[in-house]
């Protein structure tokens, strides 16, 4: 059971609706996940994608019925410090930003593996514990290779 | 399946319309006060009185700049790509009043309480960086196209800190369900035991929300205003809107996971309006920081930025990660832990402390001057 009289979830299947959670048994194991319990837990992450997106639209058509509205061939130039715009804007991306995007994906990656291993090395033994020791030093040699080959300085 | 609110059955659908409805409600007068209050402390700060005009005390500015913004006109330059320009502002609103969901605000006042809420948070709340570059990129702007690049560039470097702190809190208290974070510190937060990680956890916050001093993206005296030059009007105000409400939540997850939420230091079993207090104290405590920190710090720049990054906040974040580990994974004694835990938190800081001190003294190197006769001659 857990700690709380009222988010308390027993095996009864008495579940309290506004904390749900996997249901624990005595011995504070998974026992059981009712899927239906699942899905309306995250009835509000769909719901709230569609009331953020409205809030937004109503916001723009209020501007849009309150809003003076008038075309204008210089209105509607690009701001470029007063000065008329020469092209588009080019979209060459420099370098450095691919490095920089390279690496943040390399240790997403290992955060998303990290994430498991928090909640799960506790009770398995020292084991566990070295195991992630290792895979994070390895990543940290690779830190340490950017680092000295200059990818982390911004030139 | 029927659920309960304010003492009514309500089905699952209503329910959580009526919980988001209430939230929606909430967050724009929170957003407002907030704008409000930065002014005030700031001016404060600055030997100035701030708004005093609009209403008694200046309390109505924010609703004076909420309707001329609606009344403004609302351009997009004839360059702009369409989708990506007017979508722009969407995406970078929608996922920080999503990240919203997964926070507790009292006992029993969420939207909902998710097993995983911290990786939901730090799932949903990262992805407002794909709106900074539809904004940049749709305008068709110069300005415009490098504060994005800037922006993700910055975020994606916090990114990283932020996420592995919250991480090494999870650790500690073995769990990513947040309510159950805040019954784990019934007694100490876990700011005593995790300094370095709340540390860590507030300097990538405030990189994570362009709050000064990491408002490289919108640098007004270098790009202008970043992402945002080319809009005006409503559409510019869901950016800022966006700002104070990402504000508000991050300082809300601030005093959930490491400053006890409801539960210290009274305990879990108080009436509900103390808690509403302590979280209100709480919360207004981070948000005061954060402008207390944008009144006194200037802005960095971009290579100190990233190297600050990935060369000083990646590494100790790392190794508070495996000190966690290493002390959980041996189970050593209560108390034991958790003082060498403050211990080496507080270690880490001092290390801390001598890096930003040792590079803020090496003398900067300065650019070759021109020797005066070939300056001359040229």
């Amino acid at each position: 059971m857990l700690r709380l009289g009222r988010m308390a979830v027993g095996a009864s299947g008495a579940t309290h609706y506004c904390a749900l959670r996997p249901v624990r048994g005595e011995s504070g194991r998974l026992v059981e996940l009712q899927t239906d319990q699942l899905f309306n837990n995250y009835i509000p992450v769909l719901l709230a994608s569609i009331v953020g997106f409205i809030l937004v639209l109503s916001a723009l058509i209020g501007s849009r019925l309150l809003a003076p509205f008038s075309q204008d061939r210089e209105k509607s130039t690009t701001y470029e410090c007063g000065m008329l715009p020469l092209r588009r804007t080019s979209t060459n991306v420099g370098m450095r930003f691919y490095l920089y995007a390279i690496l943040f994906v390399i240790f997403d990656v290992e955060a998303v593996f990290i994430f498991p291993w928090a909640l799960s090395f506790v009770g398995i033994g020292p084991m566990a514990y070295w195991t992630m020791v290792i895979f994070i030093a390895i990543l940290a040699l690779g830190l340490g290779y950017a680092w000295k080959k200059g990818a982390l300085q911004w030139r | 399946m029927t659920s309960e609110l304010f003492g009514a059955d309500l089905n699952p659908w209503v329910d959580a319309i009526v919980r988001l409805l209430m939230w929606v409600g909430f967050m724009t007068v929170v957003a407002m006060g907030l704008i409000y209050l930065e002014r005030k402390v700031l001016a404060r700060f600055m030997a100035r009185i701030g708004p005093q005009k609009t209403g008694p005390m200046g309390l109505l500015q924010s609703v004076a700049d909420a309707l001329k913004l609606i009344g403004k006109e609302d351009l997009r330059p004839r360059n702009a790509d369409p989708w990506t320009f007017e979508l722009g502002p969407y995406l970078v609103f929608i996922p920080i009043f999503m990240s919203f969901l997964a926070i507790p605000l009292v006992f029993d006042w969420h939207i909902r309480l998710f097993e995983l809420g911290l990786l939901y948070f730090v799932a949903i709340s990262s992805i407002n960086l794909v709106g900074w570059v539809m904004a940049g990129w749709g305008s068709d702007n110069r300005y415009a196209m490098l504060g994005a690049l800037r922006a993700v560039a910055q975020g994606i470097s916090y990114e990283l800190p932020l996420v592995l702190s919250l991480v090494a809190v999870a650790i500690f208290n073995q769990t990513l369900n947040l309510e159950e974070m805040i019954l784990f510190q019934g007694q100490t937060p876990n700011i005593l035991w995790q300094p370095l990680a709340f540390m860590i956890f507030f300097v990538a916050a405030l990189a994570e929300m362009n709050r000064p001093p990491f408002d490289i993206p919108v640098g007004e005296s270098e790009v202008v205003g970043g992402p945002f030059v080319e809009y005006s009007g409503i559409r510019w105000s869901m950016f800022f809107l966006g700002e104070y409400t990402a504000l508000f939540i991050m300082a809300l997850l601030a005093s959930v996971v490491f400053l006890g939420g409801w539960a210290w230091p009274l305990g879990e079993e108080l009436g509900r309006w103390w808690q509403v207090i302590l979280m209100t104290v709480k919360t207004s405590a981070f948000i005061f920081l954060v402008f207390w920190v944008r009144a006194s710090m200037p802005r960095l720049r971009i290579d100190q930025l990233m190297a600050f990054s990935w060369k000083v906040l990646l590494p100790l974040t790392f190794a508070q990660v495996l000190v966690n580990g290493l002390v959980l994974a041996y189970e050593w004694d209560y108390w034991v832990s958790r003082v060498a835990l403050g211990v080496a938190g507080l270690a880490g800081i001092v290390l801390l402390y001598a890096i930003i001190d040792r590079s803020v003294r090496r003398p900067r190197p300065r650019p070759a001057p021109v020797a005066q006769s070939e300056a001359v001659t040229a």
